[in-house]
């Protein structure tokens, strides 16, 4: 078996560790607990485009990694707390569904985008090409997290994890996007987090809760 | 050589019976500093072996044959395990006859013949404590499995000593999967051991215990025998654990009698700071109930399995 460079195993360590935090935010019952994962999740990411950086003399990508660190790992968990201590909502924690069913759910997602990637990181020629199939994978279970979940909050906080395994992919499948590209979707994730901090104000003066259940009926009765 | 070889074997198996009570007073003892208490001291076990066994045994009128053969098969489990983990040198003749597979189905076997005896009185509490010994146990196992199977596609083995040789010797390499892998273990270790976010090993409550329910209907050499072997079966989980994950110190390969004396004062050190470890994990945590040890040991499963998985897509 060869031995990969340090910088390399360094990387794989922060990938594994990102699907680590994936699942463990798919687990999660306590919203402020959720945040917590987010920011350490953002901050993992932090640390892995760093050494991607470092290992491949790319400057414009401690840009975007500090980006990562101002946006993912301290803006947006701030905000975050700050709207759930506003909302009341922070020793919520909602009824999940069967817990392990939603795990092996997960694990089943990982099967798939790892199979998934196989093919298309054979096409890149990156050092990171590895890990395409991690963040394929984080993506995913995000998705999945966005599905289970009932509450506001953790439905965004879901749509924020998205954000996070696109990056990474962005990241290890062509050493990140252009800078526009990256600065335009970090205003629109921040837009967005705005947007709909206002629209959890709406939502639970017209329901007086943040269970999403209520927008389903259509009709008022 | 071949003398020499026996003679080490049969040093590891006596040191790790012989220690096994000594690591099981020491976490107690750990436990009972990080609670402010002054605690037993670390030799308290070997105490309660030894006046168990200066008892007389009281025997359940309807008891089987069976039951009495139970704490024998225990402990004589428990040593054979003893024999094929790596816990101080690799060189080990008797590990060749059973890999890591065995090894789980031996500890399988221990508990089936627990539960058996557990249920032979005919007592509430002890069939109670068999089927949630079973429950803990045949969710722990696959995890335990995926564990061994891990550290098996990194050295191409699924021999013990020849996992723990390719691991000693590697060059320092960050392996994700065995990360995953550890933190998976850790769960099963202290599930299986009826440590405390699944069982409390100090409740003599009957609707919690699990382990101790099962024990009940024993005294005298009987349970001196069954409270060893428990020690023993935390040892062993406690040196696989070490050996797979931090197997730095042990002797491998060519022996020269300087490396196997090296080699004991280092596992011992280790198994200090592991026991601290385990009391400072079993202080931290409360106990869960019975209902969500499933869920506790999925996540132990899914973690293992997703060091499998990493392990096969980045390949370390």
């Amino acid at each position: 078996m060869p031995t990969l460079a340090f910088s390399s195993q360094l990387i794989n360590l922060c990938a594994a560790l990102l699907l680590l935090l994936s699942f463990a935010m798919l687990a999660q019952r306590r919203v402020l607990t959720l945040v917590d994962l987010f920011a350490m999740q953002g901050g993992t990411l932090f640390v892995s485009i760093i050494v991607v950086a470092w290992s491949t003399g790319q400057p414009h990508l401690y840009y975007s990694a500090a980006l990562t660190l101002i946006l993912k790992v301290i803006l947006l968990p701030l905000i975050l707390h700050h709207l759930i201590r506003r909302l009341g909502a922070q020793w919520e924690s909602e009824t999940l569904l069967n817990t392990p069913i939603t795990m092996l759910a997960g694990l089943l997602l990982v099967i798939f985008a790892f199979t998934l990637a196989q093919p298309i990181s054979q096409l890149a020629n990156t050092v990171t090409r590895g890990t395409l199939g991690i963040a394929l994978a984080v993506v995913m279970l995000a998705f999945l997290m966005m599905i289970t979940r009932r509450k506001a909050v953790t439905q965004v906080i879901g749509f924020l994890a998205m954000e996070n395994g696109l990056f990474f992919a962005a990241t290890s499948a062509t050493y990140g996007m252009p800078m526009v590209v990256e600065l335009g979707v970090a205003l629109d994730v921040l837009v967005s987090m705005v947007i709909l901090g206002i629209f959890f104000f709406h939502i639970r003066e017209q329901f007086d809760s943040l269970d999403l259940h209520n927008m389903e009926s259509l009709k008022e009765d | 050589m071949n003398i020499v070889t026996l003679i080490t074997q049969l040093t590891e198996v006596i040191l790790a019976v012989v220690a096994a009570p000594l690591l099981m007073g020491w976490v107690n003892q750990c436990r009972a500093w990080l609670q402010n208490r002054r605690g037993p001291g670390v030799l308290q076990p070997y105490r309660q072996i030894r006046k168990l066994f200066h008892k007389d045994a009281v025997i359940a009128a309807q008891a089987s044959p069976l039951f009495r053969l139970v704490p024998y098969v225990q402990f004589a489990s428990m040593c054979l395990a003893a024999a094929i983990i790596p816990s101080l040198w690799t060189g080990l003749p008797f590990a060749v006859a059973a890999d890591t597979i065995a090894l789980v189905g031996l500890f399988a076997t221990a508990r089936v013949f627990l539960a058996l005896a557990a249920m032979d009185i005919g007592t509430a509490f002890g069939s109670m404590g068999a089927r949630r010994e079973m429950l803990v146990g045949f969710l722990a196992e696959p995890a335990l499995l995926m564990v061994f199977f891990t550290a098996s596609l990194i050295s191409h083995s699924t021999s013990l000593p020849t996992i723990v040789e390719t691991l000693a010797q590697g060059r320092l390499a960050i392996y994700p999967s065995l990360a995953f892998a550890g933190v998976a273990f850790l769960m099963v270790l202290l599930a299986e051991n009826a440590r405390i976010p699944v069982d409390n090993p100090a409740t003599h409550l009957e609707l919690t215990m699990i382990h101790e329910a099962t024990v009940l209907e024993y005294s005298a050499r009987h349970l001196a025998l069954i409270e060893w072997s428990v020690a023993l079966k935390l040892f062993n989980y406690t040196c696989i654990g070490l050996a797979l994950f931090f197997p730095w110190g042990l002797a491998t390969g060519a022996h020269s009698l300087r490396d196997l004396l090296l080699a004991i004062p280092i596992t011992g050190l280790k198994l200090l700071v592991a026991g601290f470890g385990l009391a400072l994990i079993e202080s931290l945590n409360a106990k869960m109930r019975i209902f969500r040890a499933p869920e506790f040991l999925a996540s132990a499963f899914l973690l293992a399995v997703l060091g499998l998985l990493v392990h096969l897509l980045l390949g370390s």
